[in-house]
């Protein structure tokens, strides 16, 4: 008993001087859970991300959005390997977590469950989804789990690139006919809020933070970077000369921070219970994908069985 | 004098945007599959295929443009023509299938382009000589990868070797085409800025002979010519569905800026 509590302190005492915890070390049970729950729900998260983006893949207007777009959306399947693999050092498989996918156990992020109804809508998610994700990213290249935080070293370098490309995409809509601005516009307006909510709920209300702010696995608490993404992309937004779809919108001087309206946390909660308008759509085409693809990973290994005791039978010939 | 030039010229044209529009479908097919590959990492391989392989369209269509000197652009090309105005073989624009037959389709199509572009590095055309050294290393790698699926899914399981049996029969008529030459390419062959196709159908055959054997399976017996005609606008009846989510934006809102 005595040494569980050495250990914890040890621990915390690692976390507190800014060490990295790596996979061997000793970790709290309950920080091993953690983990794995948000590491997976990031990898799903990336490889769910990849669906309303292919929706449009193959009508992108020109051959280099088309290029551009294709490599983005295949950098997003690497993010889902690393972070498995960041995940897989825990002790869990990848086999395991993608079961907990296809079974609705684990969750991903919610704003893949919105669907993608213009090409406008590829300007939007690269430019605000992906915006989002590096306000949530950037911290966790800090984060208190080595494997974790080099996953996400690795995918923030990549990151900019696809607010850059979704912004470029806005940008060309807004500078073109009435037809496209008003494409770009009703973009925004769709995926305004939904954005909003992927730092999750309000602090006050958010079931795992304050220990994740403990073990510094997160950094900056879901208000707080809600707050720097909207002050973040409120000129951004200007440039493009589109309007915020929320009539409370304000610059608040004493405070230095834009004031802004409350997000539908009705329409948070319904979206995380699977009822949100994509959920059942995206889950559905995964498991199709997963069970489409299983003859081709059993002959791999198949294949890669046979070669393994050919391998071995001629070392017992030499 | 004058008259062969333009013909020449003309063949040269219609062959670089041939080879534009083959490089182009079959990177969208593939294209097709991101999302939904078997496994992340094979998602990924298949993007980076498609990546490639839209690279070089890109180069052809460039070159074309600047060949038929009207000012147009790739997406000209790409999002303002007709099925029978593609000149793409019939194999890259046969649907995806499952992997099998998308690992069958790409090993015949890189079969061929490896060494297509091997000898093309030499042409006496540079910008074609330019382009096929560009792609040729890229083109290594698609070869590596398509000949290692045939052979892993062949010499997989019961269920892998049948589906590549099916994949195999299914698309070997459409094989030949790749060296079957038109009229255009016989033009330029003559005049040494294409490779000899004779040559490339025999070393195309060891290729797929090899890699086959490996997979212990069997080459299809059957006459791999039977269905020909992409690369004078013929096309099967799969193009023009592909064409229309293709050029489906663009031609809502022509005349615009993406
Ligand atoms: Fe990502
Ligand atoms: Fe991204
Ligand atoms: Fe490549």
């Amino acid at each position: 008993m005595d040494n569980i509590v050495d250990l914890e302190k040890h621990f915390q005492d690692r976390i507190d001087a800014e060490q990295r915890i790596e996979p061997k070390e000793w970790m709290p049970d309950a920080y091993r859970k953690t983990l794995i729950r948000q590491i997976s729900q990031h990898a799903h998260s990336e490889i769910i991300g990849m669906l309303p983006e292919r929706n449009w893949l193959t009508r992108a207007p020109s051959l280099n959005r088309k290029a551009v777009l294709l490599a983005k959306i295949q950098d997003e399947g690497g993010h889902g390997l690393y972070l498995y693999s960041a995940a897989e050092t825990l002790g869990v498989t990848r086999e395991d977590l993608l079961d907990d996918l296809h079974s609705g156990k684990a969750k991903y992020s919610s704003i893949f469950n919105y669907p993608t109804l213009t090409w406008a809508d590829m300007g939007a998610i690269g430019w605000l989804v992906d915006g989002a994700a590096i306000m949530n990213q950037v911290p966790l290249c800090r984060t208190s789990y080595g494997p974790y935080a080099r996953a996400m070293v690795r995918v923030c370098k990549e990151e900019s690139f696809h607010q850059r490309q979704g912004y470029e995409i806005m940008m060309a809509l807004c500078e073109g006919s009435e037809e496209q601005k008003q494409m770009a516009q009703d973009a925004l307006n769709r995926w305004w809020w939904p954005v909003l909510m992927m730092f999750g709920p309000k602090d006050d209300a958010s079931a795992n933070s304050e220990m994740s702010l403990k073990w510094k696995i997160k950094r900056f608490s879901n208000d707080e970077l809600r707050q720097r993404f909207v002050d973040m992309s409120i000129p951004q937004i200007e440039y493009l000369g589109l309007t915020v779809p929320d009539s409370e919108l304000k610059w608040n001087a004493e405070r230095g921070h834009y004031d802004f309206g409350e997000v539908n946390w009705n329409e948070f909660w319904e979206v995380v219970k699977g009822n949100g308008p994509c959920n059942h759509q995206r889950l559905e085409t995964r498991k199709k994908v997963y069970e489409e693809g299983e003859w081709v990973r059993e002959a791999a290994l198949a294949y890669a069985d046979k070669q393994q005791v050919l391998r071995e039978s001629s070392q017992h010939v030499a | 004098m004058e008259t062969a030039k333009n013909k020449t010229n003309q063949a040269l044209f219609n062959v670089v945007l041939s080879l534009a529009d083959s490089t182009l479908i079959l990177s969208h097919r593939l294209s097709e599959w991101c999302g939904y590959g078997p496994v992340i990492e094979q998602d990924i391989a298949m993007s980076n295929i498609a990546l490639d392989l839209i690279g070089e369209a890109r180069n052809f269509y460039d070159y074309a443009a600047k060949l038929e000197g009207a000012g147009k652009t790739e997406d000209d090309y790409v999002y303002f023509r007709e099925s029978k105005d593609y000149k793409n073989l019939l194999l890259c624009e046969q649907l995806n299938g499952d992997f099998a037959h998308t690992v069958v389709r790409q090993f015949f199509f890189d079969s061929w382009h490896i060494h297509f572009l091997d000898v093309l590095r030499n042409s006496p055309d540079e910008t074609l000589a330019a382009i096929a050294g560009k792609s040729f290393m890229e083109v290594s790698y698609h070869i590596k990868w398509s000949s290692e699926w045939v052979i892993r899914l062949g010499d997989g399981t019961e269920k892998s070797k049948q589906k590549m049996e099916t994949a195999l029969e299914a698309l070997w008529p459409f094989s030949g085409e790749l060296m079957e030459a038109t009229e255009d390419e016989k033009i330029l062959i003559a005049a040494g800025i294409l490779p000899n196709f004779e040559q490339l159908k025999t070393i195309w055959m060891e290729q797929i002979m090899s890699v086959l054997t490996r997979a212990t399976l069997e080459v299809p017996t059957g006459k791999n010519t039977v269905q020909t005609g992409g690369k004078t606008g013929r096309h099967t009846e799969y193009l023009s569905y592909l064409l229309a989510e293709m050029q489906s934006v663009q031609r809502a809102y022509p005349g615009l800026k993406w």
